[in-house]
């Protein structure tokens, strides 16, 4: 294999320990005065949209900042829950920048550039600091010092956290950042309006065209770069843990103009989600991997056990993770716990009124808490009862908020029944492709946080995601982006006047005419649905060379039922979800199908793309090193036409092994 | 369908096209809905229907569905995000409510949140009182070691419980004054409780009050129905933390 000529990583020579400070300390530097001068146009507002426009601000660039929500609080890294990981050591347990970048590494499955994930293992106890210092109010111990947890693929406890809303607290953190330098006038925010495309001129990207959400109108932004912030694409499978509003359009306007697509289909399924009630419903909700810490996991021995989980005897359980995963029980990662729980469940042993369920179970925490509550207490009477009310206020005060949101989706006492729980669609590590610098393979295009590719391998590890957006945001592209700005300090205002933007403008004011004036009889909304399950069915927690070919021509069919039979109500001119939800469908249906084709080109199990032709004996993904040890790069050249390229993933510092967590 | 999805429901909506345009109620007939679901799913289901009859569907504000976005915002049956204490409208389930009720749907009433579509409001006056000094000043790159500041695990706590409003705007809606005091105080205690909001404490909170007044917001009574209203149960003593930070700001200090 050898990379393609058109994927340049610019991965700085040297040491792996030394790359980030070296290329730091000579990527060229752009002066004040020429940054004063220079616009950034950063779509998305989450961690790494809210951390990116904040700093670049503060560094002195004009940056303009657009969310689709009504304020950039509401990005959906909001409702990230367990925590961030970093390697501080606080706790003493042999922790360093090497095991985060390890562990970062294998449990991504080999499938990750060591290059990015080293720096954003080293920048990560900054991105602690920076947060401290703005006033995010993580959890702390008694003695006024930060506390910490374990997630899942690890042995240390380095994951910070704000009870189950860190997720929240870090963003409000960057959030707030960002409305200070909006109240100093160095950003303008443009909140309710959404990237419709970006704009192209002599091959550089130089603009975006938004339309204001409120009032239907078409503006024409420039900039001498622009940022993709704007998260992951999950909702392609209509059913997932990301808020209704998150969509692929953003990306995918960059990718149809030519930034390269990389591992579409590698999409995280997270295994600690509260099971689907009914046809009604309109997505999934998390419970965070903080609860696998202390929660079990088990389904009844006997198949179709329908008896009241309180009421089925210890021995009569089958604690399938400690049983299969020794070395790390509840805590294997995502990929490895969805996929047993979907074993179980698909063998007959799942549990709850639609069988697809597995228990994660609180009893011997409470009581394991309870008992240590007691002792510090010098209760050394106490009664069954009160350990039991004890260890419920430890749990209470630890996960509180996740417990009473259970309770409010389901109607059931988590205190007092085990939850039920089933995998869902969560997170993406595929995005659109990066070099080192962050820059995507269209000049003057960038893409941050989940957007991009790069660090997460085939399977993110819990409390990573706000880890890497906070990195991208805040301590690489403020160094990164002067590579590029350097050359574009003579490059003076980019006129919205420009034949570029007229035409792009027009394109895009075509389409959304054409979406309203198909006149047909279905919603965006049951498309949406009808793309979602054939996403889940063919390309979800395991695919096949057959299924995936059959999903292609489905997606397909699907696409042109759209286009000719979609009803868009309302107009152009006015606040219009049905049209924002449409233009987004578009999208997904074009994303879905290339996620498919790149799940059928990799003939290999890897993290959470799991393939049923390649598995060991046991069940476990058989990786192809030989032949897919590389980064799929797509390139789009027309409609349901890729072109594949591939950058070769080169592992100097890491041996490469099956994955393990027996 | 669900089998258990039986519960039929009159809907009193509040339909405005615009800003500009009058708006009045409009009543719908649900049928069909299932305890299990959601009051927004609920919602979804009609709005699929008039789709399905060319009618517009109602236009809300919604995102994460998981009650921390802060995006989901109306009155039912009077009250901000409906029945339930501590529980956005997002995370209120059917359950709640019975076969043959009526419920009233509505937007935010504030002068300072303008209504954008039928229950859509425009709160951006939130994200500017945040602009005038809701942060600590401090760029990126400039902190030291996180643990090198111990804070009081009770100070970093309630700095916690403050610092999770969700920013939905409940507490105005609830209040008789369309007072924003709760929004403004859950602000202002976080940073006053840390040692890292210190420096700008005085300045933070003379700035943030102004910024809230310049908005049309009213003044605070303090009856306490935004506490009781607050989706996440923001405490009224912050309130009175800053009504005492703000006293002591003005004191001393003639910045604003």
């Amino acid at each position: 294999m050898a990379t393609s000529p058109l994927l340049d990583a610019k991965i700085p020579a040297g040491p792996l320990e030394e790359k980030w400070n070296r290329y730091r300390s000579s990527v060229p530097l752009v002066n004040p005065a020429n940054k004063r001068r220079l616009e950034i146009i950063v779509v998305g507002t989450g961690l790494a949209g809210a951390s990116a426009a904040a700093t670049l601000a503060e560094l002195g660039y004009k940056v303009k900042a657009f969310c689709f929500q009504d304020s950039p609080r509401r990005a959906h890294s909001i409702a990230a829950q367990g925590g961030i990981n970093a390697a501080k050591n606080y706790q003493n347990d042999g922790d360093s920048v090497y095991r985060l970048f390890y562990d970062t590494v294998k449990g991504g499955d080999y499938r990750s550039r060591e290059s990015n994930v080293y720096r954003l293992a080293e920048v990560s106890g900054s991105i602690i600091d920076q947060c401290v210092a703005q006033g995010v109010p993580f959890a702390r111990e008694y003695g006024g010092l930060l506390s910490n947890r374990s997630f899942g693929g690890v042995q240390v406890q380095r994951t910070f956290y704000a009870a189950g809303q860190t997720g929240q607290q870090l963003l409000l953190g960057a959030y707030s950042a960002l409305e200070r330098q909006v109240g100093i006038g160095a950003v303008k925010m443009y909140s309710r309006h959404e990237m419709l495309d970006i704009v192209m001129i002599d091959g550089k990207c130089r603009g975006i065209i938004a339309r204001n959400m409120v009032t239907g109108e078409l503006e024409r932004h420039a900039g001498h770069a622009v940022l993709i912030c704007s998260g992951g694409y999950g909702n392609v499978f209509y059913l997932s843990t990301n808020a209704m509003g998150s969509n692929a359009t953003a990306a995918w306007k960059a990718h149809k103009r030519g930034a390269f697509f990389g591992n579409p289909c590698f999409t995280q399924i997270h295994p600690t989600c509260i099971p689907v009630s009914g046809e009604h419903q309109s997505k999934l909700t998390l419970m965070s991997e903080s609860l696998r810490n202390d929660g079990r996991i088990w389904v009844p021995k006997k198949q179709n056990d329908n008896r009241n989980p309180n009421a089925i005897p210890e021995d009569e359980r089958d604690y399938y993770l400690e049983r299969r995963y020794p070395a790390f029980g509840n805590l294997v990662p995502r990929d490895i716990a969805s996929r047993a729980a979907k074993e179980r469940c698909d063998a007959g042993y799942g549990v709850g009124p639609s069988k697809m369920a597995v228990y994660l179970d609180y009893t011997s925490a409470i009581e394991r808490y309870g008992r240590a509550e007691a002792n510090k207490n010098n209760l050394f009477n106490a009664t069954p009862e009160q350990i039991i009310q004890m260890g419920k206020a430890v749990v209470k005060e630890k996960y509180g908020n996740l417990f009473d949101m259970y309770k409010q989706i389901t109607g059931e006492d988590p205190y007092e029944v085990p939850m039920r729980i089933y995998p869902a669609v969560h997170y993406t590590m595929g995005g659109i492709w990066v070099d080192y610098n962050l820059m995507t393979t269209v000049p003057g295009l960038y893409a941050l946080g989940e957007a991009n590719f790069s660090d997460h391998g085939a399977n993110r590890l819990g409390a990573s995601a706000l880890m890497q957006g906070l990195a991208d945001g805040y301590f690489v592209i403020p160094y990164t982006i002067g590579a590029y700005l350097a050359n574009e300090i003579r490059s003076g205002d980019i006129s919205t006047n420009h034949e570029a933007f007229v035409r792009t403008e027009q394109e895009v004011k075509e389409r959304i005419e054409k979406l309203l004036s198909i006149n047909g009889k279905t919603s965006p909304e049951q498309f949406h649905r009808r793309l979602g399950k054939i996403m889940w069915d063919k390309c979800g927690m395991a695919r096949n060379a057959e299924g995936l070919k059959e999903a292609i021509q489905e997606i397909r069919a699907l696409r042109k039922e759209f286009w000719s039979d979609l009803r868009v109500v309302g107009t152009a001119n006015e606040l219009n979800p049905e049209l924002d939800r449409a233009g987004r469908v578009a999208d997904f249906i074009e994303l879905g199908e290339l996620m498919c084709l790149d799940a059928l080109n990799r003939n290999e199990s890897c993290g959470g793309h799991f393939r049923e032709e390649f598995q060991t004996e046991d069940g476990e993904a058989l990786r192809d090193d030989e032949n897919y040890m590389y980064v799929a790069a797509w390139q789009y050249l027309g409609e349901s036409q890729w072109e594949l390229h591939k950058e070769d993933l080169v592992y100097e510092n890491i041996k490469i092994a099956q994955r393990s967590y027996k | 369908m669900d089998a258990n999805a039986n519960m039929h429901l009159t809907l009193n909506v509040w339909r405005q096209k615009n800003n500009s345009t009058e708006g009045g109620f409009e009543t719908y007939e649900v049928s069909d809905v299932s305890p299990d679901m959601s009051f927004l799913e609920m919602l979804d289901v009609l709005n699929e229907r008039l789709v399905h009859e060319g009618k517009e569907p109602i236009a809300f504000d919604h995102d994460c569905r998981e009650g921390i976005c802060g995006s989901c915002s109306m009155y039912i049956n009077g009250r901000p995000h409906g029945p339930l204490k501590g529980v956005a409208t997002c995370q209120l389930h059917m359950r709640t409510f019975k076969s043959g009720d009526t419920i009233a749907i509505e937007p935010w009433r504030a002068v300072a949140f303008p209504v954008l579509k039928d229950l859509v409001t425009d709160r951006s006056a939130f994200d500017r009182i945040i602009a005038s000094g809701g942060f600590v000043s401090v760029n990126t790159g400039n902190a030291r070691d996180a643990n090198s500041l111990p804070v009081a695990k009770e100070n970093a706590d309630d700095a916690f419980m403050a610092a999770s409003c969700i920013g939905c705007g409940a507490c105005v809606a609830a209040c008789k004054n369309s007072s924003a005091m709760l929004f403004v105080s859950a602000k202002i205690s976080q940073l006053a409780l840390l040692p890292q909001g210190q420096a700008e404490r005085k300045i933070r909170a003379e700035k943030m009050v102004a910024q809230m007044d310049a908005e049309g917001f009213g003044a605070c009574s303090n009856t306490g129905a935004c506490s009781a209203e607050c989706p996440k149960e923001i405490s009224l003593d912050t309130i009175a933390r800053t009504n005492r930070e703000y006293l002591g700001a003005k004191l001393t200090s003639s910045v604003v």
